[in-house]
């Protein structure tokens, strides 16, 4: 009972990040129906900056004396940098290519997420880039059980960043004109809203919350690398394709599944095979339900 | 009627690929009219309100709004100009409520008091939409939809309105009611109307004047009143 516990509460930690993932993946398809392969690299350079910036926080001496207040200003400084990153990357990469093939931009996308974990490697060297270890001493044990507090940060962060994304898509007049320029861009031309604006809009949300779970994820397992976008970036992948690519509230459930069906497979059937059991249920759901739990029928929530 | 035109299309092309659906059309409508295109499936209406609004490129000729050229103007300033279109098919964003459809045709202004007036004068044309107001757009019949089309634009607060067949598809009853409320829109609200049919009759019948098109030039214009009771069109578009 108490692995299980322990379990649960590592997929609901590894469930969020990858939420936080998918999301980018469902916005973009969602606005412009591409599914944007450099994404993972948006959450790995999410990672870099991070450790970029609390390495230069930790030389001026101010990770001893104010550890939180460095983690949170690298971590708005990193998601900003990567919105900025995506937007770049949309303008040169996807927008010239908007009017042609979706293959087109599929390819740009692919040369795009090489090109960018290739810029890493070269501006940083291929090797593990350590995390500080400061943050996740220290928490809660009940018996066997262990919350550490980096676990609860993380839960935190999550729920701030997936209510708010919420709010800001659901409830307010930019998120009102993203839907509409998801379902409709001419006709949301037509009512004075860019489409241009929108689309670039829609590359920094998702990839600031991809750059959120990078930081997170570099803490949480200690080390960053320039490849670690791949792996990851492809489960979140299966995890918004499992909950309706297009639909955020798929994206967020699809990323808590996968999150668990990893954590539960790794512990009880095979730890070896931990990376196999997101593309097992990618391979399901395209073959058995292509459109995702929340696809098709249950639309209320798509972009 | 004002003098000076709103609206000035001169020898405007347009075409899809190899396929000219645009050859040279021109015309013009003055401040307070209501204008209608007539012509049959095909014969470009459609496209020459999409060159207008900046949507299909014009590949030769201009396009002049309140004295200017808007061939360079990006298609979403437009609706900030006083310049709005109901299109063709109505194109109500399906998965958006009624209220988020009506907001967002106000999307550009930012007087949110006004804005709320603006919807309450939506209802006084419309009072079916309070009643589906927090419904899916989609979920509204063909009728309701056009309504909805119309009251979105009108929250624009249009100068000039770009109506593509807002009789399409609909029943006899509630054609009537929504061609009488364009020409209460265009009395009260001073709002300028072109209109593009294939009810040549309805059309004509609420118009000062009217353009006929057939694949792709203007193969006529008059008086409305004049159309209305040429043997030709009354042949040709009339059934008779």
């Amino acid at each position: 009972m108490d692995v299980f516990i322990q379990q649960v509460i590592n997929a609901l930690t590894l469930g969020g990040l990858y939420a936080l993932i998918a999301l980018g993946y469902t916005m973009v398809y969602g606005v412009i129906q591409l599914i944007n392969f450099a994404h993972g690299e948006f959450f790995a350079a999410g990672g870099y900056i991070g450790v970029l910036l609390l390495g230069v926080m930790g030389g001026m001496g101010y990770m001893e004396t104010h550890p939180w207040l460095c983690l949170s200003i690298s971590l708005v400084l990193t998601m900003a940098y990567c919105a900025f990153l995506a937007m770049g990357v949309e303008r040169i990469a996807y927008k010239p290519l908007r009017k042609q093939t979706r293959l087109a931009a599929l390819i740009s996308a692919l040369g795009m997420s090489i090109f960018l974990s290739n810029g890493m490697m070269l501006a940083r060297g291929p090797l593990d880039q350590p995390y500080p270890l400061q943050y996740s001493s220290g928490g809660f044990e009940f018996g066997l059980i262990t919350i550490n507090n980096l676990q609860i940060v993380i839960w935190v962060l999550t729920a701030v960043l997936l209510v708010g994304l919420n709010i800001l898509v659901f409830k307010t007049r930019i998120g009102m004109a993203m839907r509409a320029t998801a379902q409709d861009k001419v006709m949301s031309s037509l009512v004075a809203i860019s489409a241009n604006k929108i689309i670039a809009l829609t590359f920094a949300i998702g990839a600031g919350l991809a750059a959120a779970a990078g930081i997170m994820v570099g803490l949480y397992y200690g080390s960053v690398r320039y490849d670690m976008g791949f792996v990851p970036g492809i489960k979140a992948f299966a995890a918004a394709v499992l909950g309706g690519i297009g639909n955020i509230t798929g994206a967020m459930i699809g990323g808590f599944i996968i999150g668990t069906v990893e954590v539960f497979g790794a512990a009880y059937i095979s730890g070896e095979y931990k990376d196999v059991f997101a593309f097992i249920i990618l391979i399901a759901v395209l073959y058995f339900k292509p459109t995702g739990i929340m696809g098709e029928n249950i639309d209320d929530t798509r972009v | 009627m004002a003098a000076s035109p709103i609206l000035e299309i001169n020898n405007v092309h347009a075409s899809y690929g190899n396929i000219k659906a645009l050859k040279g059309i021109s015309l013009k409508v003055m401040e307070g009219e209501i204008v209608s295109i007539i012509g049959a499936n095909g014969a470009g209406k459609s496209t020459a309100l999409m060159c207008i609004c900046g949507i299909v490129p014009v590949s030769e000729g201009d396009v002049r709004y309140q004295g200017a050229s808007i061939l360079q103007t990006a298609a979403e300033k437009l609706p900030i100009m006083g310049l709005c279109q109901v299109p063709e098919g109505r194109r109500i964003f399906p998965r958006l409520s009624v209220k988020e459809n009506l907001i967002l045709g106000a999307f550009y202004r930012r007087d949110n008091d006004e804005i709320d007036n603006d919807i309450e004068r939506v209802f006084s044309y419309f009072p079916v939409l309070k009643e589906r107001f927090d419904q899916h757009g989609g979920t509204l019949s063909g009728g309701e939809q056009q309504m909805l089309a119309i009251g979105r634009a009108l929250m624009s607060r249009p100068k000039l309105l770009l109506l593509d067949e807002p009789s399409l598809g609909l029943a006899p009853m509630i054609v009537q009611r929504i061609f009488e409320i364009i020409e209460e829109v265009n009395k009260k609200d001073g709002v300028t109307v072109l209109l593009v049919e294939q009810n040549a009759n309805l059309a004509l019948q609420s118009s000062v004047r009217g353009y006929v098109l057939e694949t792709g030039s203007v193969t006529m214009e008059d008086d409305a009143e004049l159309l209305l009771n040429n043997q030709e069109i009354r042949k040709a578009y009339l059934g008779e």
